[in-house]
């Protein structure tokens, strides 16, 4: 579906840009659409508020999701369920939630802009997720309270919301901003 | 048409950019303590509008500004003036694609009816974290002040006249965000965001998305080709068309859209399946055929207001046949006075003759009658059987002509290729009712299965 493109990818802040004059660019594509991938295990990720962060199904209990995050930099992670129980398998390091969090990011994202949001140093440039999950539990990051979580599921809830909302055939002009691209994350 | 005037001078139209660009820069780094580079850039956009009507209202906006004391009817009156320049820059490319494709303009549009209002107190919120930006500028976002645009955004999304203001809102904070903080971005997309800005704020004002005075359509609609719009949380389809009035007035363009609010992960084959449930227009686009409409609301500005119940399915129609017998003769819809803008420009286009080029990794062009046309492949839909190799391979292209950054573009709706000696016609939007291609039945099933995930979910959290 969404195939990679060496050339032309307009996000390549480094590469030639398809467009003429990025900067002088009304419909200059500023975020890559997510990639498409399978939601039934981790059906909410996203990078915000300096985490990635998402919300991960629990594999005993289909009522039950679990709140992971990760935080740029520092990595200080935090795991709980939506009732704000702490998750047993995040003592002291990450948890299995947290591992399936980082592998769905980058399929969603890709590898290379969820390492550097996380402000984890890659020398590779096509990262795997195993990699980077070894890389930054080698750091022995500390464990973060669990503050954000109900902020996160909000974020969810948000995020599903959008379902609920009809299709309408009012026209959007302002849409016309906003161009598909081929180039994925 | 002739495509050789497209790469000719247009006057006037560098000095109107130069003076949006000098704003432009002025709010990369924001109005709350102007330097003197950004003071300049305030003066010249003032300077751009003196004459016209706006000029003392911007004279003083910019003053205000200059001084690092502008108000919300300050940034209004500055976005004003912007736009007012942008929409002289989208009158004159209109005139010179008037020239070059030789087809008449429909009637100018009257002016918008008076209607009820939205809720006022959601806008005048919108208006404060617009101004806030101003005055932090690109180089100063961070993750508090971009966050202010949530509880608005949710706050418009269930009011249907909100529409418009809630999906601008939405894909512009979710850009700066993902931008954040400002301060370390590599590069701004300046005239982007400040498009952007300008535009929601100016949907902040009573009156200002009201569509113009509209009538009815009966008579046969010809599709052209779909033209499709996505951000993160939002998707639109529009399909082009001939439409031939019953009565015997003369052909003209019109568009129809569809759209709706999305989660971030329903893309490609998804967008479709959410689109699809509200226009039969598109199976009949898949299909390859016309519809007949009866009393099918249009606007001054040439969109149909699609509604199922007045439209039925009419006998098969080729868009290229269309377009080689309808194309040339149907006038050309007039653009709504506060929508003028470059980026509104799409104008159906048929070319033929041409040589597709690409130099090393440059984009793809069509070169024909002495001009080299860039062709925007990157604007096809993911979810569609159009490939940008047919494209470069193609001998006739049906598309949309637009104009970014300084340069007319060509974004391709469907091609003709040669395939064994026989004629082909790829179209962009061929799965937009659905498809039995291979590939686009697999991505119909993933998007299938995402998109039923997230009702599961939603039905268990959002009713616990």
């Amino acid at each position: 579906m969404f195939r990679r493109s060496g050339v032309n990818n307009p996000f390549d802040v480094h590469g030639r840009s398809a467009l003429p004059v990025w900067e002088r660019s009304s419909a200059a594509r500023v975020v890559p659409p997510a990639r498409p991938r399978k939601l039934a295990k981790v059906p909410f990720v996203e990078l915000a508020d300096g985490r990635l962060q998402g919300v991960v199904s629990s594999g005993s209990d289909t009522g039950r999701v679990y709140v992971s995050s990760i935080a740029a930099g520092t990595y200080a992670f935090a795991c709980s369920t939506n009732n704000n129980r702490p998750c047993g398998g995040a003592r002291g390091s990450f948890c299995n939630h947290i591992r399936a969090l980082v592998t769905e990011a980058f399929l969603q994202y890709g590898a290379q802009r969820v390492a550097r949001y996380l402000k984890a140093d890659t020398s590779d440039t096509e990262p795997d997720a195993h990699a980077l999950v070894a890389a930054m539990a080698a750091t022995r990051p500390a464990q973060g309270d669990t503050s954000a979580a109900a902020p996160v599921f909000s974020r969810l809830l948000r995020h599903l919301a959008y379902l609920e909302r009809e299709p309408a055939t009012g026209p959007l002009p302002e849409m016309q901003w906003f161009p598909p691209t081929r180039a994925a994350a | 048409m002739r495509t050789d005037l497209l790469g000719d001078p247009i006057d006037g139209l560098d000095e109107a950019l130069a003076a949006v660009d000098a704003f432009d820069d002025a709010l990369v780094t924001g109005l709350l303590r102007p330097q003197p580079a950004q003071t300049d850039g305030l003066a010249a956009l003032a300077a751009a509008l003196g004459g016209t009507p706006l000029a003392a209202l911007v004279a003083e906006a910019a003053d205000k500004a200059a001084a690092g004391a502008a108000g919300e009817d300050h940034f209004v009156a500055l976005a004003a003036g912007r736009t007012a320049l942008l929409g002289s820059v989208h009158d004159a490319l209109t005139a010179r694609v008037r020239e070059a494709t030789g087809r008449p303009a429909a009637e100018e549009p009257a002016q918008p009816v008076d209607g009820e209002e939205p809720v006022a107190n959601v806008l005048s919120a919108a208006r404060a974290w617009l101004c806030d930006l101003a005055r932090a500028g690109w180089r100063g976002i961070d993750h508090e002040l971009v966050g202010g645009a949530a509880p608005v955004v949710s706050a418009m999304l269930p009011e249907p006249r909100l529409r418009r203001q809630a999906t601008l809102l939405d894909g512009f904070s979710a850009e700066l965000a993902a931008s954040c903080p400002g301060a370390t971005l590599e590069r701004v997309p300046v005239r982007r965001w400040a498009d952007l800005w300008s535009r929601a704020l100016l949907l902040t004002l009573p009156g200002a998305a009201r569509t113009p005075a509209g009538s009815t359509a009966t008579g046969r609609l010809l599709p052209l080709g779909v033209d499709v719009q996505e951000h993160a949380t939002a998707v639109q389809a529009q399909v082009h068309a001939v439409f031939e009035p019953a009565d015997g007035t003369p052909p003209r363009l019109v568009r129809a859209a569809v759209s709706a609010p999305k989660p971030d992960t329903v893309v490609g084959a998804g967008l479709w399946q959410l689109l699809r449930p509200r226009m039969s227009l598109l199976a009949a686009v898949s299909e390859g055929r016309a519809m007949e409409l009866d009393a099918m609301p249009v606007t001054a500005e040439g969109d149909l207001v699609w509604d199922d119940a007045r439209a039925r399915a009419g006998e098969p129609a080729e868009p290229f046949a269309t377009a080689r017998v309808a194309l040339a003769a149907a006038g050309d819809p007039v653009t709504a006075p506060l929508d003028r803008h470059p980026a509104r420009l799409a104008v159906p286009v048929l070319l033929e003759g041409y040589a597709a080029e690409r130099e090393d990794d440059g984009p793809l062009t069509f070169a024909v009658a002495g001009h080299r046309l860039a062709v925007d492949t990157d604007r096809v839909p993911a979810a569609g059987p159009l490939t940008p190799e047919a494209i470069a391979a193609s001998g006739a292209c049906l598309g949309l002509l637009r104009w970014d950054a300084g340069e007319f573009l060509l974004q391709p709706l469907a091609v003709e290729t040669t395939v064994r000696k026989k004629t082909v016609a790829v179209h962009a939007g061929a799965w937009a009712g659905g498809t039995t291609d291979k590939a686009g039945v697999r991505a119909e099933k993933a998007a299938t299965d995402a998109v039923a995930v997230l009702r599961e979910r939603a039905g268990k959290l959002l009713r616990s």
